[in-house]
């Protein structure tokens, strides 16, 4: 490679001396600029290994390896590097949850009442929440932020992680509308003391049968108000339906239990919605069910504890081999809210250590991810004509052990890395006098 | 009918027969001495010995004399009791009969204002849990409702006990006759009862099992300090209750194996021998169960099995509630192999009536009729102390005894009747008096006499040899006879058509439902027309054949049924009738004579073998062909759930050949190393070791460490919060270990090999911890870390302040106030400890509480302390250097890195999570370079989990370290190994891999800090508790059981046995306050 080969990381890079509060969005390239030497992971399973990327703009221009690098024209050298798809998290509260626990006011995330399809989590959505920053170093570069609580919740939106206000960080509004299904499990009561045990009282599986049948009504009757233009009162929560019907929207239906997925094929019949499973631990038990249907699986947690004592130790962890095999499309997703999202890279590496081959983890947090929220024609992959949505790690970002995000770009541009739990190190270092 | 006047009058005489003297009569005095004479029985206590052809007088409520030879007084009512059997009526030691109903009470919830002092008025002790001074005897009732199917099912007398609380008060031993209180009060003071079920007190403290414990621990203790008559604590009714009933039997209701151990452990402490209700489930743990020597009372309460017909219901339901569908009918038998003193009981019976079936069950599976009547007679009655009042049938003891039709307990005996104090309850009076053989019937019509043959079998059927005639039903009672008479054929249908014989067909004709057709008898010599009606099946076709209902084949006209009603005078049989046209008749049956059979009784006595006598029931069976097989059942594992083992792995010498050895001693990571283990120790590392004798595992390209160590872990306990108080020292996290928590095996898989269970963070000074090892399989004390220095939690900022809940009452509600907690605990500590050594020492109440904090103080319990903000940190350290200890480690610490220097000055340890933080405000700064920085600061550094998911993926936890604050691979591995242990202070035990120390080894199949490393061995003692591949075995196991249990339930459901509906089994995840997770968690906190 004869080209001349600045790096241009003092071109983007600030730096960064004060708190979170002095961090800001970085500014637009619209320039050329390339990335070569890495190995790169395209997020559909190929890797290309000495790769070299050409951006342009916003987007993607080239991938491959027969790429000439002009001279003079800025290029990172990823030598030993690993490349990556920006990657997505399916589901999430970020923006509108600060402090989970203790701190209401900081908290936007659940409406009061059980039918609130038009409440829309993009207009709640702060983008100078401190915990943004912290997913971005580790390598998340967009997100479904979506409503909580009811029955239907309202209508999520993909958004970057790198804007001044909602209205920037917007990638797709309202891509999806969010139904929380009941449970359909009569569940046991706290145990007395071991081996006496006692039963609920109400039948909550017919409770919850009815709570899903007044669901199933508002989309009858919204269908039909729907079929009609000029209304003498307008229905505001069925006129936000409408995506569903004309399948703009997918309808986000947030269930674990076989029962529950059933009940969620059986809406996709009646309705023809695009239906996308959120939770579905017990997926790997319907996947050919789910496959037949086209309905896709956003799991939620792999880091979780077997549903049942006798279920096998692993089940979660192997979860998304199953779904691979049976050929339904997942996203895998990191919704546990101690560590807040940002082990979204090792939810899939666990995968990848249970059963799925590392591309197939990464797929599930990049280009899955992207078709299930709808936005794979611009992101999911390393693919010309997408935008430069591009972590480089400095090993494999599935394992803890490797996983050192160097350099993000959303867009092109490159993000700043740092967040407030870095600002915080930085100073007691200096308190220490480690620096 | 004289004869049911008769027995009218009888029954009415019973009632009133003996009155109290006390009692003025209204009316004509009646006294009667109640005297009977039972002829011709066999009579035996035991089920055992039988006295053959025996009899029995009672005289006043009493048994005067049994035998076989025995003098009969001339005043003796004789009651005929040939065939039947005599035992002594049962006694059920664990009853509530006749006691006012108790509220149930329920767990409290930390996030809800607590009730923190006695809301019960008068002079008694501070816990209304406690309630020593009930006496059952004062507040019992007798209640005929209850005390019938209680004699139905064969019990004679109850110790009855108010089922509320801790600490229950006395019981008293009532029989369940039914006269006034006074005169069926057996022994008024009988028994001393406890329980771990606070009952209806609505007092916050205890909210746990553990708390409970302490509890009762104190109140032992201040009963003992009650007795120095200490004037600060005045008049106090329950201490004083509780001392005066300690020379009673005990009684605990435990209700569940580990619950019984729990019981006796606390009963040795201070030298009560518990009589032990225990569960049903005792045979999961028999051996455990028999150590303990004590008597135990076994409910019969066998489960119904379970509605699994939906697969996606039966997924949810547990090996363990199916196998304990499967074995609990073992239980009895297990408990008599074991050779443990037992008593059953009909408590936890959803209904008394239950009960015999039950034992019968439990007899199908093993349990020896003897041994059942043992444990409802003799064993109760002895343990009660009134053997020499009841339990057997000798002279002088109280006539409460049971006519049965057959030999106790087998199949098709029946209880007749239930004598109780000399009074007679009926319960199958019918079966007294049977009759049986060829009889002459003559029934005296309008037409003359009509003679038959017949022979009556039983009381229920009877055959008719007379041909053309049928019995249609026979039926006995005991005292009235009914018998129907119906000509052969009648009502049954036959089908006419035009080519039918023997009939003519009249008329014919068709409504659309109803079929007329006139015939005529062509048979008879008299042609008859009758009608008959029958639903239509032919519309259109009149000459289709149909089917007409018979009328006229009996021989004689007007007699097609003859009903006949009569009673049993002797052995003759005779009444009056209508014939089927009304007519009246009279009848009578007399038996014709017959050879005398030889008596099955005598059979017992003389034809047996003596040493085959306790066999006579299962011979008797195999003689009337009645021989059930036992039911297929499964094998027992340990612990009793899947993944569980049959066979207990045992500790072998093994050596690991060529591995990558994280040593964690100055030597590093040795590559291609062996390292043998011999006798549960690390025996040598190095190269080409022996491999003579001993288990090779080939470490080729794997990695061994050392076993993950886990400082903050909340698996394998029953409860982990005792949060009704601020200060719970008492509490002991080692008083209710929970050794079946699958979460063991789970992080088994995840390397962990030691976990310290702690306390949750529900108040500033929490309860004391427990070290285990994760011996999966092995009991609650096989857990314990020996030799470990004890340990208890604290905790600080938001959850002991109970920010989540909704109007916090409870003291602190700020971090000012939490200090304040631990500096008036302590200062009250070192007040007591002075009183203790000062001259007043002995009138000093020992107080559990206040010990846990002077052993503190000196350095013989050590604090590991819940914090989260440098303000609190530092307010700790402050106060401990006060009291002249230090906090050995501070947990969660999330701002630890804020005050690395204070701590590491103050000689703290850190155990922290590696990337948790923004879920409550507190732990706003929390940041993942925190044990980065501590590590740096020189701080002992450990990552826990806290969290029974993520312990079982703790070195990928350390490994974060790396990633954040970029520590080395062997630092960050040593942060789940080697600090912790240095920590709890067991780092001379285990924690590296040194010659000498536990092995406690875990085999990775790659670098132990990757996220694509799992482990294939995992051991503790050198013992192999997780192998990955025999896990894929255990998994084709469970399915297989599994589905075994689930077709026998759907088989049980298909034959219509009642069902249990389905209810997913719990999962028991104790979290600390902070968080949870999984889908069908069942969390305490």
């Amino acid at each position: 490679m004869r080209a001349t080969i600045i790096l241009i990381t003092a071109l983007f890079s600030i730096l960064f001396a004060g708190a979170q509060e002095t961090m800001h969005p970085a500014g637009k390239y619209t320039e050329v600029f390339y990335i070569f030497n890495g190995t790169v992971h395209i997020g559909n399973g190929q890797v290309i290994n000495n790769g070299i990327i050409k951006v342009s703009g916003t987007k993607i221009e080239a991938v491959g390896t027969d790429i000439v690098i002009p001279p003079g024209v800025p290029a990172i050298d990823a030598r030993g590097q690993q490349v990556y798809p920006g990657l997505i998290l399916s589901n999430t509260d970020l923006g509108l949850k600060e402090i989970a626990n203790g701190a209401r006011g900081s908290n936007d995330y659940a409406e009061v009442g059980d039918l609130n399809p038009s409440m829309r989590s993009i207009l709640a959505y702060n983008t100078d929440s401190k915990i943004i920053n912290t997913l971005r170093s580790n390598g998340i570069l967009l997100a479904n932020v979506a409503p909580q609580g009811g029955l239907i919740s309202g209508s999520s939106s993909v958004v970057q992680l790198d804007a001044w206000n909602w209205e920037d960080a917007a990638y797709k509004m309202d891509n999806a509308i969010h139904f929380n299904m009941p449970s359909l499990m009569a569940r046991p009561r706290r145990p007395v003391s071991k081996g006496r045990i006692e039963t609920p009282e109400t039948d909550v599986i017919k409770d919850g049968l009815d709570k899903i049948e007044t669901v199933k009504n508002m989309f009858r009757e919204a269908k039909a108000y729907l079929t009609v233009n000029n209304h003498e009162h307008t229905n505001i929560k069925f006129e936000a339906l409408k995506g569903l019907f004309n399948h703009r929207q997918k309808l986000y239906v947030h269930c674990n239990l076989v029962r529950e997925m059933l009940v969620a094929i059986d809406i996709a019949k009646e309705f023809s919605f695009d239906v996308v499973i959120v939770g579905g631990s017990e997926s790997y038990l319907v996947a050919p069910l789910l496959k037949q249907n086209n309905i896709a699986v956003i799991l939620n947690q792999m880091h979780q504890l077997p549903a049942a004592m006798d279920d096998d130790i692993d089940q979660p962890f192997k979860t998304p081999a199953v779904l691979q095999k049976a050929g339904v499309l997942f996203a895998i997703n990191d919704e546990f809210e101690e560590s807040r999202y940002r082990n979204l890279p090792f939810n899939a590496g666990t995968a990848a250590a249970y059963g799925l081959s590392k591309e197939e983890a990464l797929s599930a947090i990049t280009l899955n991810a992207a078709r299930i929220a709808g936005i794979d024609q611009t992101t999911g992959t390393i693919e010309a004509g997408k935008d430069a949505n591009i972590i480089i790690s400095e090993g494999d970002i599935l394992d803890m052990r490797t996983c050192i995000i160097t350099i993000a770009f959303i867009q092109a541009r490159k993000i700043d890395l740092n967040n407030k739990q870095k600002i915080l190190y930085e100073k007691y270092r200096t308190k220490y006098g480690a620096k | 009918m004289k004869h049911l006047v008769f027995i009218f009058i009888v029954m009415l005489c019973q009632i009133t027969s003996r009155a109290q003297q006390t009692f003025p009569v209204n009316g004509v005095a009646d006294h009667r001495e109640g005297c009977y004479a039972f002829r011709h029985a066999s009579i035996s206590s035991d089920g055992i010995n039988y006295i053959a052809d025996a009899s029995m007088v009672i005289r006043d409520g009493k048994i005067v004399s049994v035998g076989s030879n025995i003098n009969i007084p001339a005043d003796a009512v004789e009651i005929d009791c040939k065939g039947k059997f005599i035992y002594p009526s049962f006694i059920d030691i664990y009853s509530n009969y006749g006691m006012p109903g108790s509220e149930k009470g329920s767990t409290p919830d930390i996030h809800q204002p607590g009730q923190f002092s006695a809301n019960q008025k008068g002079a008694f002790g501070w816990n209304p849990a406690i309630r020593s001074e009930i006496d059952a005897a004062r507040i019992f009732i007798t209640d005929d409702a209850k005390a019938k199917p209680l004699r139905e099912s064969g019990f004679g007398l109850v110790l009855s006990h108010l089922q509320d609380g801790i600490a229950r008060g006395t019981g008293t031993v009532v029989s369940l006759a039914g006269k006034k209180e006074n005169l069926v009060i057996i022994k008024e003071r009988a028994t001393s009862h406890y329980s771990f079920n606070k009952g209806s007190s609505a007092q916050s403290y205890p909210s746990s099992l553990m708390g409970t414990i302490a509890l009762l621990r104190q109140y032992y203790m201040d009963a003992a300090w009650y007795k120095t008559n200490p004037a600060a604590e005045g008049v106090n009714i329950t201490l004083k209750a509780f001392n005066e009933q300690q020379d009673l039997p005990q009684i605990f209701d435990a209700g569940d194996k580990w619950n019984d151990l729990r019981a006796w452990r606390l009963g040795n402490e201070f030298g009560a021998h518990y009589i032990i209700k225990g569960g049903g489930n005792e045979y999961q743990r028999i051996a455990d169960i028999a150590a303990t020597h004590a008597a135990f009372i076994i409910p019969v309460n066998f489960p119904l099995p379970i509605d699994v017909e939906d697969p996606n219901d039966a997924r949810f339901v547990s090996l363990t509630d199916m196998k304990h569908w499967e074995l609990a009918p073992t239980n009895p038998a297990a408990i008599e192999k074991a050779g443990i003193k037992f008593c059953l009981t009909s408590a936890d019976l959803k209904e008394t009536k239950l009960f015999p079936d039950n034992i019968r069950k439990a007899i199908d599976y093993g349990l020896s009729p003897a041994a059942a009547i043992e444990a409802l007679t003799k064993t109760p009655a002895t343990l009660l102390g009134i053997y020499d009042k009841t339990g057997s049938l000798e002279p002088g003891k109280l006539a409460n005894f049971l006519i049965t039709s057959d030999t106790l307990f087998t199949e098709k005996s029946k209880i007749i009747q239930n004598w109780i104090q000399g009074e007679k309850y009926g319960i199958k009076e019918d079966l007294m008096t049977t009759i049986s053989g060829p009889y002459d019937l003559v029934i005296n019509t309008i037409q003359g006499d009509r003679k038959y043959s017949i022979n009556i079998k039983s009381n229920t059927y009877a055959s008719m040899t007379t041909s053309g005639v049928n019995i249609s039903k026979y039926n006995f009672d005991g005292k009235v006879v009914r018998l129907d008479i119906t000509a052969t054929g009648y009502g049954k249908p036959i089908v006419i058509d035009s080519t039918s014989k023997g009939v003519n067909i009249i008329k014919y004709s068709f409504d659309g439902n109803t079929v007329l057709t006139d015939l005529s008898a062509t048979g008879n010599g008299k042609p008859k027309a009758i009608d008959s009606t029958s639903k239509g099946s032919d519309t259109s076709k009149a000459k289709k054949p149909t089917k007409i209902y018979m009328t006229n084949s009996f021989p004689v006209f007007g007699l097609n049924v003859i009903r006949l009603t009569g009673m049993a005078n002797g052995n003759i049989l005779q009444g009056t009738g209508v014939d089927s046209i009304g007519n009246p008749v009279s009848w009578s049956a007399t038996p014709i004579p017959q050879e005398e059979k030889i008596d099955s009784t005598s059979f017992w006595d003389n034809d047996i073998p003596k040493d085959w006598i306790k066999y006579k029931d299962q011979i008797k069976n195999i003689i009337a062909g009645k021989v059930k097989d036992l039911p297929k059942i499964g094998n027992i594992t340990y612990p009793f759930c899947g993944y569980g083992w049959e066979v207990a792995p045992a500790q072998q010498d093994i050596l690991i050949r060529n591995a990558t050895v994280w040593t964690n001693e100055p030597e590093g990571k040795l590559l291609q190393t062996d390292v043998l283990i011999r006798k549960g120790k690390i025996a040598a590392i190095g190269k080409n070791l022996d491999t003579a004798k001993v288990r090779v595992i080939d470490g080729t390209g794997k990695h061994l460490t050392a076993g993950i160590i886990d400082e903050h872990s909340h698996i394998a306990a029953m409860s982990i919060n005792e949060g009704a108080h601020s200060v719970t020292s008492e509490v002991r996290i080692g008083d209710n270990l929970n050794p079946e928590d699958i979460n063991i095996y789970r992080q088994l898989s995840g390397g962990v090999t030691t976990s310290h269970i702690l306390h949750g963070s529900a108040n500033t000074i929490g309860g004391q911890t427990q070290l285990i090892k994760l011996r999966w399989g092995m009991n609650d004390e096989q857990l314990k870390f020996q030799g470990a220095d004890p340990f208890i939690k604290f905790a600080l900022g938001e959850n002991v302040k109970h920010t989540g809940a909704q109007g916090n009452t409870r003291f602190p509600d700020t971090r000012m106030g939490v200090n304040e907690v631990m500096v008036d605990a302590f200062t009250r500590a070192v007040d007591y400890e002075k009183a203790l050594h000062g001259p007043q020492a002995r009138f000093v109440r020992h107080d559990l509480e206040l010990d846990a904090l002077v052993e503190i103080m000196h350095q013989q319990r050590f604090i590991t302390c819940h914090s989260y903000v440098q303000s609190e940190i530092i307010a700790a350290m402050r106060l401990a250097e006060q009291f002249g200890f230090r906090i050995n480690t501070f947990t969660h610490i999330l701002e630890g890195y804020k005050v690395a220097d204070k701590m590491k000055a103050h000689g703290a340890n850190a155990s922290s999570f590696s990337d948790w933080w923004a879920y409550k405000t507190e732990v706003q700064d929390a940041i993942p370079y925190n044990a980065a920085l501590m590590n740096q600061a020189g701080i002992n550094v450990a990552i826990n989990s806290d969290d029974a998911e993520m312990a079982r993926r703790l070195n990928q936890e350390a490994a974060k370290s790396v990633k954040y604050g970029g520590m080395s691979e062997e630092d960050a591995l040593k942060m789940v190994t080697l600090n912790p242990a240095r920590m709890l202070h067991v780092d001379g035990k285990v924690g590296s891999i040194k010659v000498g120390k536990d092995a406690d080894l875990v085999l990775w199949s790659d670098n132990p800090l990757s996220i694509y490393a799992t482990s294939l061995y995992t051991m503790v003692d050198g013992i192999i508790y997780f192998n990955r591949e025999s896990d894929l075995t255990a998994r084709k196991q469970i399915a297989t059981e599994r589905n075994r249990l689930i077709q026998r339930m759907i088989g049980e459901k298909k034959k219509g046995v009642p069902m249990t509906t389905f209810t997913p089994a719990p999962e028991i995840t104790n979290e600390c306050g902070d968080h949870g997770s999984g889908i069908l968690m069942n969390e305490t906190d």
